[in-house]
Parts: C-alpha cells; sequence; structure tokens
C-alpha cells in the first residue's frame, strides 16, 4: 500500500522526468534486453538496437504511460484502462516480463538520480511500478 | 561450468576494484529491509529496524552487510568455480538460517541498484548484464544445497 507520502514522491520524481522520457524510457528498455534476452522475442517487429528511433519513441511512449499513472495514483484502474486492453489481447506479454522490465527501470533510476534515490524513494517506486504491473495485467484472465 | 567472456571478467573485477564492498554491503542490506520489509524476519536479533532511519543506521546491519559484500567478493574471485566455493554458505542458510530463498534475489536486486548509484553511467546496459549474470550465478550457488 502506498502512503499519502510516497504518491507525492513518486509523483515529484516523474514529473522531473517527463521531460527525458526518452533517455529513461530508451535507457531501461536496453538494459532489459542485455541482461534478459528472452524479452527481446516481443520486439522481432522493431528495431531494438542501441540509439534507433523505434527503441527511443517505444521508451518514450512506456515512460509517459508510467508518468501519466503517477499524476493520480488512486485512478490507475480507469488511466490503464485503454493499455489493459491492449496487452490482455493484443500484446499478450507474460507478466512476469514486467517485473524484469521495473527491475530495470529502477537500476535506471538509481544511475540517473545517483544518491536522490534514497532507500525510501526505491522503496516507493518499486511499489508504485509493481502496482502499475498488476493493474496492467487485470484482464488477462 | 559457468562461461565467462573476457568482457565479463574483466567488467566483474573492475567493478569490486572501484567499490567499497562494506559501504556497498551496508547500504544493499538497509535497502533490502527497507524495500521489503518482510526480509527484517531473518534478523530478529538485530535491534531497532523499526524505520528506514533506524534500518540505515543501524550498526548490526552495517556489519553484516559487509559480511555479506564479502561473499559476493569471495565469488568474484573464484568465477570458475563458485557452486563449489559456496557448498558451505549454502547449507548453512538452508538448515541453520532456513532462509526463503527467492529472498537472495531480492537482496541480489538491491546490490545491483546501489552499484549502479554508486557506478552511474559507467554502469553501461552491457556492464550491468555482466554484473547480473554474476549475481544469477551467486543466488543460484546458494539454492544449490536446498532440499
Amino acid at each position: 500500500m502506498l502512503s499519502k507520502k510516497e504518491k507525492g514522491l513518486i509523483k515529484e520524481i516523474w514529473e522531473r522526468l517527463s521531460p527525458v522520457a526518452e533517455d529513461i524510457g530508451s535507457e531501461a528498455l536496453l538494459r532489459m534486453f542485455a541482461s534478459y534476452p528472452g524479452t527481446k522475442t516481443y520486439f522481432s517487429h522493431l528495431d531494438i538496437s542501441p540509439g534507433s528511433s523505434h527503441l527511443h519513441s517505444h521508451g518514450k511512449k512506456i515512460v509517459l504511460a508510467i508518468a501519466e499513472g503517477a499524476k493520480d495514483i488512486s485512478q490507475l484502474t480507469v488511466t490503464l484502462a485503454p493499455l489493459q486492453t491492449l496487452h490482455a489481447y493484443q500484446l499478450r506479454i507474460d507478466p512476469t516480463n514486467f517485473k524484469l522490465l521495473s527491475h530495470c527501470m529502477l537500476v535506471t533510476l538509481a544511475c540517473y538520480l545517483g544518491e536522490e534515490f534514497t532507500p525510501v524513494a526505491h522503496a516507493a517506486m518499486d511499489k508504485y511500478l509493481s502496482a502499475f504491473a498488476a493493474v496492467l495485467a487485470e484482464k488477462y484472465r | 561450468m559457468v562461461k565467462w567472456s573476457d568482457f565479463e571478467r574483466a567488467t566483474i573485477a573492475d567493478i569490486f576494484s572501484k567499490i567499497d564492498t562494506g559501504a556497498v554491503g551496508c547500504a544493499a542490506l538497509s535497502r533490502c529491509l527497507t524495500v521489503y520489509p518482510w526480509t527484517q524476519r531473518y534478523f530478529s536479533k538485530f535491534g531497532n529496524l523499526s524505520s528506514p532511519d533506524a534500518i540505515a543506521s543501524n550498526p548490526k546491519v552495517a556489519a553484516h552487510g559487509k559480511v555479506v559484500m564479502g561473499g559476493f567478493e569471495k565469488a568474484a574471485k573464484n568465477l570458475d568455480d563458485i557452486k563449489n566455493s559456496f557448498r558451505d554458505l549454502s547449507v548453512l542458510h538452508s538448515e541453520k538460517l532456513q532462509v526463503d530463498p527467492d529472498n537472495f534475489k531480492l537482496l541480489a536486486d538491491c546490490v545491483t541498484i546501489v552499484v549502479a548509484g554508486q557506478l552511474g553511467k559507467a554502469f553501461t546496459s552491457e556492464v550491468h548484464a555482466a554484473f547480473e549474470k554474476f549475481l544469477a550465478v551467486v543466488v543460484s550457488s546458494l539454492r544449490k544445497q536446498y532440499y
């Protein structure tokens, strides 16, 4: 469960990082493809080599969705409804992969924010990304 | 036997030469106890773990973090035989400490995040992947003697 303080912290971090959504998103994806090569199987239709325009635009899309959800976490199910349908019926990405991307997102944030990514911020962010992933998978079955 | 590329060997050695293992161990264990509070169940004798600040300033956590990271460093120096060099540690965690092995991954993730925070841009996706592979081998070796 996210406390009021944690929700505020998460909202503030993603507000600050939205302008560099492309950098954060593409880096997180790149880390995931490098550490967990099985995840690449979902992207055979795109060019996901470092620096590619597909990687950047896709990374940006993902981070902007995460940032949008962070604006009002209590409304996640409403905000993510279209993405729930997309993932459940079209993309059908195995939900275990959400954990892998979340972990790589946290590593990217740690590299970016350094000391600022305190244990408290890390805990809050991990909880938020877990909740985000859970909502995303809600329509799967 | 695990096969390590030249890049992976060099990267793992480089990471351990750059980090203060005591500080990383302390920070990683503190993070684990903070981010995944259920892991505190194994540390009831450590005193005050009631808040992130209490955990971060707890001397027993710091000392133990150093011990744990020393284990990772031992693995880094024995890349070609981690499984055997960790045999006794695996038995210890399984039979005496009775730690759920799923927790090893949680701590390993926290180690990654602490190292990433310290190395910043130098922790590229390639370096990160090599480190993840190393941690996965350590975790797997620690799980080996559970039955």
